[in-house]
C-alpha cells in the first residue's frame, strides 16, 4: 500500500470575486523512499494540494473533497488537534522563500528545538543537541555558533539548510517541498538538491517535490505528475513522462524551454496563450483553447485519466497512436536541435 | 552600538537648547499678559509694577535675559524662579512629577491590558460580528475628547456630584506615600478617561498588524510544524506585531510624561500638566521654559530609549 | 496580433541632441573598466568610510550595433549594477562608458536627457515595475510626454502602436495593471521601453518572474523586434540557456569582475572558465544527451563570497576545485583564448596557453 494515497481531490474557495476551483479531481499517490514530482506553472493547483495533505487549507471559505491517506487515515477526516500531531511529525513540509519562511525574530536554535518539542517532551539541552545533530547533518559550517544566529544572518543556501533541517529534524515519513530551490542561485540548488537527495537516502524519506522546472523534476523525482488548472494532465515514471510524454501540454512544456541543446537561429515553441483562472476554468479539457491538437471533443467532454502503458496515465482525448506519434517527435525534436 | 547612544544623547541636548531658545522668541515676541502686573494684583501703581519688573529682570534685554537663564540652566541645573511666587520652578516640577507619573503609569498599564487582548481576537476574527463591534466602539472613544469622556465619567461615577457615588471626584488626589487606598481609588477615573483613546488606537493597531503578520510566511511554517494554533498567534504572530506597537507606546509615555495637561485638568491633579495650563495663564516665563523643557527632555529621551529598544527587539536593526 | 511598422512615427523619433554624434566603425555600446565602489560608512554624524563594496570591478565589452550580449551571473555579482552603470542610472566611480562614440561616464543629468530617447530599460518583476494607479495608456506614453514629444493625440496614436507591437489590445488603454496577467504586464514594460524607438534596450532579467510557457513566448517577441527594430540589447539574467538563446556573445560575471567572455554557441561546448563550468552543470536539465554529459556534476562547495571582502587573487579559487597556489595570490588577467573567446584563469579548462592578445 501507498505511504500517501490521494484520492479524487476537490478544493474549492469562495472569493468575492467567484469560487476558485484551486484542485479539481487530484488522485495522486507516493511510496515510501520515493519521490514524487509534480509539475506546473503559476494556476495548477500543486501548492494547494501539498497544503491541503498538511491541513493548512482549512479556512473558512474553503470545501475539501476527497481523502488524503496516509499509511490508511484520511486526513481530511481528523478533527483539528490530532491533524496537528501529524503535521510536522510524519509529514513536513519547507517552501519556497527561507528568508521569509524562517521567522526573523527568533534564533534559529529556538526555532529547531521549538519544531522538536511541538511533538516530544525533551528537555531543552535534549533538543538542543538535537538541533545541533540536524544542523550538522544539512551540512552547515560551525553549527553550534550557528545556533545562536537570526535567520537574515545566513544566506539564501544556508537559510534553506536550515529549513530543510527543521523539516527532518522529527525523521518524517513524507517531506514536501514547494519550489524549495526557486529562489536560489543555480549552484546553490545543485548543492541543496543534492542534500535533499543525500537526506533520503539516509533516512528513507518520501519526498513530494513540487516545481516548475522541468529540469530540476527531470533529475530527481522518480514518479512525475504534470498539473493543468486544478488536474492532473499526465502522471507516470519519470523515463515515461519525459522521454515518451503523451499529453500536449507536456510537450508544450518541453518545446518551450530554451534547452542547451536548443538552436539560436529558431524561435522557442512557446504555448500559446496563458494559463486560465481558477474561477472560469475553461469547460471539457482545460487546456482545450491553448491546444494545437484541439478536437470537437475537448470542448464538451473533460478527459478522464486513463492509462496507456504501465503505471503512466494520460488525460487527453487524441488517440494513442496519434499521441505517441507526436510525443516522439517532440522527443526527437528536442535531441536534434543543434 | 555605543557611539550611537552618544551620538543621540549629544544631538538631544543640542536640541533641548532650540527648544529653550524657541520658546523664550516665542513668549517675547507674541502679546501675553505682563507678568509684573498679574504679580503686582489688582492695587497695584506703576511704580510697583516697575518695582516688580525690576526684581523679575524683565527690564534687561531680552538676549541677556535669555543668556541668563541658559547659563543657569547649564551651569547650576537652575530653572529659575517663577515670577507668581518666586518658587524654585524645579522644586516645583520635581514636587509634581511623581504624580503625573502615577498617571502616566496606570494609563499606561490600562490601555495596554486593554488593547492586546482586544486586538488579538479581533484579528484572528477578522471581520466577524465581534471585530466590528470592538472596532466600532474604539472609533467611538478614540473620538471622544479627555475632556468630554472625564466630566461624563465624574458626572457619572464620582462621589460628591456623581450619579452614582463610586469614586473620588476631581481634585481628591493623594500621594501614595500617604494612603494607598486613596491613591488608587482617585487615579482610577483619570486613568480610564486617559487610557480609552490610547487603548482604542492600540486595539486598532495591534489588529492591524497582528493581521498583517499572520499573512506572513514565516506563520505558515509554524503552522507546518504542527504548532497549536494558539502557540502559532501568540509566540510567532504577536511576537513580530507587537515590537511597532512597543516603540509606539514608548513614544507616547514620554510625551505623556511632559503632562496629560487636560486630564489633569479636569481632574484637578496636581501634575507637571496642570502646572504647564497654570504656568501659560500667568504668563510665568520660568515654569512654561520649566514645563516645556522637561516635556522636551521626556519626548527625546523616550524617542533615544525607543530606538534602541527596537534594536534589542528586532535582531535585523542594528546601529 | 502586430501590425508591422516600418518607420517611427512622424515627429516622435528625435536625434539625440547636444553633442552626441553617429561614428560609423565604432562599437554601438563599449564599457570599459567599468568600476563602481559603494563606501560602507559608520558614525553617528557624518559617515565616515570603513571600506567600500566593488559591486563592480574593472569590467570591459563591446556591443555592436544590432548585437546582443548576455550577462550571466548569479546573485551578488554586479550584473544588475552594470546595467544601471550603463544606462547612467548610476555614475561609475572608474572607467568609461561609451555610447555611440560618445563618452557619456560624467555626463550630468540635463546632458543625458535626451539620450534617455535613446537607450532603455525593462525591469525584471512585472508586478512592481508598472505604477498600479495608472492606466497602461498613461505608462506606456509616459516616456513619450517626458521626453515633450508629439502632440497628445500623436501620442495616443503611437501608445496604441505600441500596444498592438507587443500583442495586446489597442483598445485596453484605459486598464490597470492589476487587470493583466504577469505576461502581459511584462509585456507592457516592453512597450513603454519600446515607445521612443529606442537603440539599446537594457533588459535587467525580463523573463525570469513568469511562467516557462509565458517566457517563451516573451523571448521570441524580444528576438522578433530586435530584428524589426535594430535594436541591440545587453540582456541579463541568470538562466545560462535563456541568455544562451538570445545572445550573440555571452559575459559571465563573477563577483563584480567578468571571468569569461565568449560566442554564445561556444560557451557551452568550450568553457573555459572553471566557474562557467559549474554554471553549465548546474543547470538542471531534461535532454537526455545533455544529461548524461553533464553527468559529472560540479557541485560547488559552500556560497558566493560577500562582495565586501572579496578573496585575494582569484575571486573565485576558494570555490574552485582546480586552485593552486597561485590563485590565491595572482589575479589571472582576461585574454583571448581564440576566436573572441577570453577567460581570466590560471588553469583554463582548454589547456591551453592564453594568447597575449589585448581583450575586446
Amino acid at each position: 500500500m501507498a505511504l500517501l494515497e490521494i484520492q479524487d481531490l476537490h478544493v474549492r474557495f469562495a472569493t468575492r470575486d467567484g469560487v476558485v476551483h484551486a484542485v479539481d479531481g487530484v488522485s495522486l499517490s507516493v511510496d515510501r523512499g520515493r519521490t514524487l514530482g509534480i509539475v506546473g506553472e503559476s494556476g495548477s493547483g500543486k501548492s494547494v494540494t501539498a497544503l491541503t495533505v498538511m491541513g493548512l487549507t482549512r479556512l473558512p471559505n474553503a470545501t475539501i473533497e476527497g481523502h488524503v491517506l496516509l499509511d490508511g487515515v484520511d486526513l481530511l477526516g481528523l478533527p483539528d488537534d490530532e491533524l496537528q500531531k501529524v503535521r510536522g511529525r510524519r509529514v513536513a513540509m519547507i517552501f519556497q522563500d527561507p528568508l521569509s519562511s524562517l521567522h526573523p525574530l527568533y534564533k534559529i536554535g529556538w526555532q529547531l528545538g521549538e519544531a522538536i518539542q511541538a511533538h516530544e517532551h525533551v528537555s531543552d539541552k535534549a533538543a538542543r543537541a538535537r538541533a545541533l545533530a540536524a544542523l550538522t547533518e544539512v551540512g552547515i559550517p560551525s553549527p553550534a555558533e550557528r545556533l545562536s544566529s537570526y535567520p537574515h544572518e545566513l544566506s539564501g543556501g544556508m537559510r534553506q539548510r536550515v529549513m530543510i533541517a527543521m523539516a527532518l529534524v522529527l525523521d518524517p515519513e513524507i517531506l514536501i517541498a514547494d519550489e524549495p530551490t526557486t529562489a536560489l542561485d543555480v549552484t546553490v540548488q545543485a548543492q541543496i538538491l543534492d542534500l535533499v537527495r543525500a537526506l533520503q537516502a539516509d533516512h528513507g524519506t518520501a519526498v513530494v517535490l513540487i516545481t516548475h522546472d522541468l529540469g530540476v523534476i527531470a533529475e530527481t523525482a522518480d514518479e512525475v505528475a504534470v498539473m493543468y488548472a486544478g488536474r492532473i494532465a499526465e502522471l507516470g515514471p519519470l523515463g515515461a513522462v519525459i522521454d515518451r510524454p503523451e499529453h500536449p501540454y507536456t510537450w508544450g512544456l518541453l518545446q518551450s524551454l530554451p534547452g542547451a541543446e536548443t538552436s539560436r537561429s529558431e524561435p522557442l515553441h512557446p504555448i500559446d496563450g496563458a494559463p486560465p483562472s481558477l474561477i472560469s476554468v475553461p469547460t471539457g479539457c482545460a487546456f482545450h483553447p491553448r491546444c494545437p491538437y484541439v478536437l470537437p471533443v475537448c470542448p464538451a467532454k473533460q478527459p478522464a485519466l486513463l492509462e496507456t502503458t504501465a503505471g503512466h496515465t494520460v488525460a487527453c482525448h487524441l488517440p494513442t497512436a496519434l499521441r505517441r506519434e507526436i510525443g516522439a517527435e517532440v522527443r526527437a525534436s528536442l535531441e536534434t536541435r543543434t | 552600538m555605543l557611539r550611537y547612544i552618544v551620538g543621540r544623547i549629544l544631538w538631544g541636548a543640542f536640541l533641548l537648547v532650540v527648544v529653550s531658545a524657541l520658546t523664550f522668541l516665542i513668549f517675547t515676541v507674541f502679546p501675553s499678559a505682563d507678568p509684573a502686573a498679574l504679580r503686582a494684583g489688582r492695587q497695584a501703581t506703576p511704580e510697583l509694577i516697575a518695582q516688580i519688573r525690576h526684581t523679575l529682570g524683565l527690564d534687561r534685554p531680552v538676549y541677556v535675559q535669555y543668556w541668563i537663564f541658559l547659563k543657569g540652566l547649564v551651569l547650576h541645573f537652575d530653572l529659575g524662579y517663577s515670577y507668581q511666587n518666586s518658587v524654585s520652578v524645579k522644586s516645583q516640577i520635581f514636587t509634581r512629577l511623581p504624580v503625573t507619573l502615577s498617571l502616566t503609569a496606570g494609563a499606561f498599564v490600562i490601555w495596554m491590558l486593554a488593547a492586546i487582548p482586544i486586538g488579538v481576537i479581533s484579528a484572528i476574527r477578522p471581520r466577524s460580528l465581534l471585530d466590528r463591534a470592538t472596532m466600532g466602539a474604539a472609533l467611538v472613544a478614540i473620538s471622544a475628547p479627555v475632556y468630554f469622556l472625564g466630566l461624563i465619567a465624574l458626572f457619572l461615577f464620582s462621589n460628591d456630584i456623581g450619579v452614582v457615588h463610586l469614586l473620588p471626584g476631581a481634585g481628591t488626589y493623594a500621594p501614595i506615600s500617604v494612603s494607598p487606598w486613596h491613591w488608587f481609588t482617585s487615579l482610577l477615573m483619570p486613568w480610564c478617561v486617559l487610557a480609552a483613546a490610547f487603548a482604542a488606537f492600540y486595539a486598532r493597531m495591534v489588529r492591524g498588524n497582528l493581521i498583517d503578520t499572520l499573512g506572513e510566511d514565516y506563520i505558515r511554517t509554524a503552522r507546518a510544524k504542527g504548532l497549536s494554533e494558539r502557540r502559532v498567534v501568540m509566540r510567532h504572530g504577536l511576537r513580530a506585531a507587537l515590537t511597532p506597537v512597543v516603540t509606539m507606546a514608548g513614544l507616547d509615555i514620554g510625551i505623556l510624561l511632559g503632562g496629560a495637561i487636560l486630564t489633569e485638568t479636569v481632574f484637578n491633579i496636581p501634575g507637571i500638566g496642570r502646572y504647564a495650563y497654570d504656568s501659560i495663564i500667568n504668563s510665568d516665563l520660568p515654569a512654561i521654559e520649566g514645563t516645556v523643557l522637561f516635556g522636551a527632555f521626556f519626548i527625546i529621551t523616550a524617542n533615544i530609549f525607543v530606538d534602541i529598544l527596537y534594536a534589542f527587539l528586532d535582531p535585523r536593526v542594528r546601529y | 496580433m502586430r501590425t508591422g511598422t516600418q518607420a517611427a512615427p512622424p515627429s516622435v523619433s528625435g536625434v539625440a541632441g547636444n553633442g552626441a554624434q553617429r561614428r560609423p566603425g565604432v562599437p554601438f555600446l563599449a564599457v570599459q573598466d567599468l568600476e563602481k565602489r559603494f563606501p560602507l560608512t559608520r558614525g553617528v554624524f557624518l559617515g565616515r568610510e570603513r571600506g567600500h563594496v566593488h559591486a563592480v570591478d574593472g569590467v570591459s565589452f563591446e556591443i555592436p550595433r544590432g548585437g546582443t550580449l548576455g550577462l550571466v551571473g548569479e546573485s551578488g555579482c554586479g550584473k544588475s549594477t552594470v546595467a544601471r552603470l550603463v544606462t547612467r542610472l548610476l555614475e561609475p566611480t572608474g572607467g568609461r562608458v561609451v555610447y555611440d562614440g560618445n563618452d557619456i561616464t560624467h555626463w550630468k543629468t540635463r546632458a543625458l536627457r535626451p539620450l534617455r530617447r535613446e537607450i532603455q530599460l525593462v525591469f525584471q518583476d512585472p508586478y512592481s515595475s508598472l505604477n498600479p494607479r495608472r492606466t497602461v495608456g498613461a505608462i506606456v506614453a509616459e516616456p513619450l510626454r517626458l521626453q515633450h514629444l508629439g502632440t497628445r493625440t500623436e501620442r495616443r496614436a503611437r501608445v496604441r502602436e505600441m500596444l498592438a507591437v507587443v500583442g495586446l489590445n489597442p483598445e485596453h488603454y484605459n486598464r490597470y495593471p492589476h487587470e493583466f496577467s504577469g505576461g502581459q504586464r511584462q509585456r507592457i514594460g516592453i512597450a513603454r521601453a519600446l515607445v521612443t524607438t529606442p537603440k539599446l534596450v537594457v533588459a535587467d532579467e525580463p523573463v525570469s518572474a513568469l511562467d516557462v510557457s509565458i517566457q517563451a513566448q516573451i523571448l521570441n517577441m524580444l528576438a522578433e523586434l530586435q530584428v524589426e527594430f535594430g535594436l541591440t540589447y545587453l540582456f541579463i539574467a541568470h538562466d545560462l540557456n535563456v541568455v544562451r538563446h538570445i545572445s550573440d556573445r555571452i559575459a559571465v560575471m563573477y563577483l563584480g569582475k567578468i571571468v569569461e567572455l565568449s560566442p554564445a554557441d561556444e560557451l557551452h561546448v568550450r568553457p573555459i572558465h572553471p566557474y562557467t563550468e559549474a554554471l553549465l552543470s548546474a543547470v538542471p536539465t531534461v535532454e537526455t544527451s545533455a544529461r548524461e554529459r553533464l553527468r559529472g556534476r560540479v557541485v560547488l562547495r559552500g556560497d558566493p563570497p560577500s562582495p565586501v571582502a572579496p578573496p585575494s587573487g582569484c575571486r573565485f579559487h576558494t570555490r574552485c576545485r582546480y586552485a593552486t597556489e597561485i590563485c590565491s595570490a595572482v589575479e589571472p588577467p582576461l585574454v583571448d583564448h581564440g576566436g573572441g573567446h577570453l577567460a581570466a584563469c590560471h588553469h583554463p579548462l582548454d589547456g591551453r596557453t592564453p594568447v597575449q592578445a589585448t581583450a575586446t
